[in-house]
């Protein structure tokens, strides 16, 4: 068989092998290497994958049969316009952040735990793409816990204290998501006897108004909830971003909540159907309040926060209500909203956080040498220097590049015309406006402002305010710096050349639109 | 525990035959029930009864760390490569029928390997687990008393 034929199956095993080889190499550059190279070639073969998927008519999926064992008895990996599409996101993240953090972790985390860490790195990637390319519902729930369990890992190995605890935080709400999507699909597998979602699609509708069948949507719709932090249920988010490695603060929050987000999508759409889902039942009033809540609520929080990681942290939070906002719209449009902004937001945030990382090395460098004798030499925790407001303080004296590049992302969070954000905004006011919602338009709008604010507290404090005597010029590394422009300048390119972004998010829209009856 | 005789006989003389008896429940697994999860439980439950009869320090001078990393690593490896092995040879990943001209005897090639995989992985993950454990009560390091305020010379 070709290779073409087994671009599905490599895009999960590359990165599942990498892990092991990682561990057994025992060496940081090493692993390094192996891992980084396996997700290039992700990257690639979600590259492939995603041209494949262009040649399809619309409607149609790739599928792959692992072992041979034809669907519905075997795991079945599926490969539509919107798979394909978060599997750009995710490999490409991932092939973004690798070599940004051979240089960040040098600074923050112990020399010897470096070959694990990329080992993990590899595990939560492999965990990312095998929940977005599967088409099996229990399937769904292994890889969630791969990505789950490494991504607890990857949080602890914060140089901070406070990133175990962060770390406990998410792993017991975690567990508590993935244990309500598991009865979920339990009761799913009660109702059709088949874990296949597609075949589970088709048995559904036979059954579709039994008790068990809601009960498992609720569940369903509460566990992927807590993974992707919808506004009551984020608590897990804030510490775990603030805490954790930069590096890996910056690719979680470009993939972790956007695949649950997917899940939620697929099985809204692919498995139980619009019409259950959004007509039978209050679930898009209750989306749309949750959704408003998370935009003000957490931008509100937000604004007040002394720690530039935690701002953007609660960000996240509010952007993220953006996404199930769309989502609530039940419509085209709406659902190009969210799908767009999947990979808007999580761009944008991205290069946030690797800006951050930045930001953080050099405080780190500076902290140790100014550390008394005694302490110097004293790897990592002795001296955790965290990104507060009153440390920024003309910090675009000292790292011009580092600042521009947040304020451009900023930017983007707001929804300025000319960045990703904007596109975004622009798809949820017009499908605010195709349902009559009026109000919401001013609302979207309104919510930005407090963008506005909380953009505007680090331009202040980075530009405006005196930097401390004799601080001269010192700009981040080159090697954290260039990913991380690399995805500022992505972000201003989806946000004028729409024609990837928004086409494939739409055809996938119309696709799952269309299917999902 | 090292000065209990009657321990140190019986462990002696259990331990061989819950190592075959993990070998019978992983080479069983295709007929019946067993397998590599179960037998991979197995053998660490053997190891770890000789580390607590023996001592840990000598438990892990016969199963090095090093050695428990390799195999927590090396049997991912062996199921993910027979996956790969499937593609190489013309089939889907995963694909045992490609293994042999004779795809039943390719399907039991196929599953002795990725067993096997499971057997060495589930093994020493669960006897990592154990020394780390283990070894954290034995001698505790700092961090540990500080964060839980034990008393001195807690073993």
């Amino acid at each position: 068989m070709s290779i073409a034929a087994q671009l599905p199956a490599l895009q999960v095993a590359l990165p599942l092998l990498a892990a092991p080889l990682a561990v057994l190499l025992r060496h940081g550059g090493l692993a390094f290497a192996v891992v980084t190279a396996a997700a290039w070639a992700a990257f690639a073969v979600a590259i492939g994958l995603w041209l494949q998927v262009g040649q399809l008519e619309a409607g149609a999926a790739i599928s792959y049969h692992i072992g041979s064992w034809a669907p519905p008895w075997g795991i079945e990996y599926r490969v539509d316009r919107l798979a394909s599409f978060v599997l750009l996101l995710v490999s490409g993240m991932a092939a973004v952040v690798l070599p940004y953090s051979r240089a960040s972790i040098l600074r923050e985390i112990p020399r010897d735990l470096h070959y694990l860490y990329y080992a993990m790195f590899a595990l939560c990637l492999t965990g990312l793409l095998g929940i977005t390319i599967t088409g099996d519902a229990f399937n769904i729930f292994v890889f969630l816990e791969i990505s789950s369990l490494s991504t607890y890992v990857l949080i602890a190995l914060g140089r901070d204290r406070r990133a175990l605890t962060a770390a406990f935080q998410y792993l017991i709400m975690g567990s508590i998501g993935a244990t309500f999507i598991v009865v979920g699909i339990g009761f799913l597998y009660l109702m059709t006897g088949t874990l296949n979602l597609a075949d589970m699609a088709v048995r559904l509708r036979e059954v579709e108004s039994h008790r068990p069948v809601l009960v498992a949507l609720a569940f369903l719709t509460v566990g992927i909830s807590l993974k992707l932090a919808l506004f009551p249920l984020h608590q897990w988010l804030p510490n775990a971003y603030t805490y954790a490695p930069s590096a890996v603060t910056a690719f979680l929050a470009a993939t972790a909540t956007k695949v649950a987000v997917y899940v939620l999508i697929r099985f809204y759409y692919s498995v139980f159907g619009d019409s259950l889902v959004f007509h039978d039942l209050p679930l898009p009033q209750i989306m749309l309040w949750l959704s408003l809540m998370a935009m003000f609520g957490a931008s509100f929080v937000a604004i007040f926060q002394n720690n530039l990681k935690r701002l953007f942290a609660y960000s996240s939070v509010g952007q993220i209500g953006y996404i199930t906002l769309g989502l609530s719209f039940a419509s085209v449009n709406g659902l190009t909203a969210s799908v767009v902004h999947l990979l808007n937001h999580g761009v944008a945030k991205a290069a946030i956080f690797l800006l951050i990382g930045g930001i953080v090395a050099r405080m780190a460098t500076a902290a140790n040498r100014d550390a008394v004798p005694m302490l110097r030499g004293v790897p990592a925790d002795a001296v955790s220097p965290e990104p507060t407001f009153d440390r920024l303080a003309g910090l675009s004296k000292r790292m011009p590049l580092t600042c521009f590049g947040i304020v451009i992302a900023g930017l983007s969070l707001i929804g300025v015309p000319g960045t990703a954000g904007f596109v975004t905004k622009w798809y949820l006011i017009i499908a605010a406006m195709e349902q009559g919602q009026w109000w919401l338009v001013g609302v979207i709008l309104l919510s930005s402002l407090l963008a506005v604010a909380y953009v505007w507290r680090f331009v202040e404090v980075a530009y405006f305010r005196a930097a401390p005597e004799g601080s001269e010029k010192n700009e981040a590394p080159l090697a954290m710096l260039i990913p991380a422009w690399l995805l500022v300048i992505a972000t201003l390119w989806f946000g004028l050349d729409t024609s990837f972004t928004v086409g494939t998010a739409l055809d996938a829209a119309q696709e799952l639109v269309k299917n999902g009856r | 525990m090292n000065q209990q005789l009657v321990l140190r006989v019986i462990a002696k003389l259990l331990i061989p035959f819950i190592l075959v008896f993990a070998l019978y429940v992983q080479f069983h697994g295709d007929f019946g029930p067993g397998g590599g999860f179960q037998a991979g439980v197995t053998l660490a439950a053997a190891m770890i009864f000789y580390a607590l009869i023996f001592g840990l320090a000598t438990a892990r001078r016969n199963v090095p760390d090093r050695l428990l990393e390799g195999m927590i690593a090396g049997g991912v490896l062996l199921y993910g490569g027979v996956g790969v092995a499937g593609m190489l040879l013309g089939g889907n990943f995963l694909d045992y029928f490609v293994l042999d001209a004779d795809p039943v005897v390719g399907q039991h090639r196929g599953i002795f390997w990725v067993e096997a995989g499971v057997a060495l992985t589930v093994s020493s993950v669960m006897l990592k687990l154990f020394y780390l454990f283990a070894d954290r009560a034995n001698h505790s390091g700092a961090d540990v008393q500080n964060d839980l305020n034990r008393p001195e010379g807690g073993a």
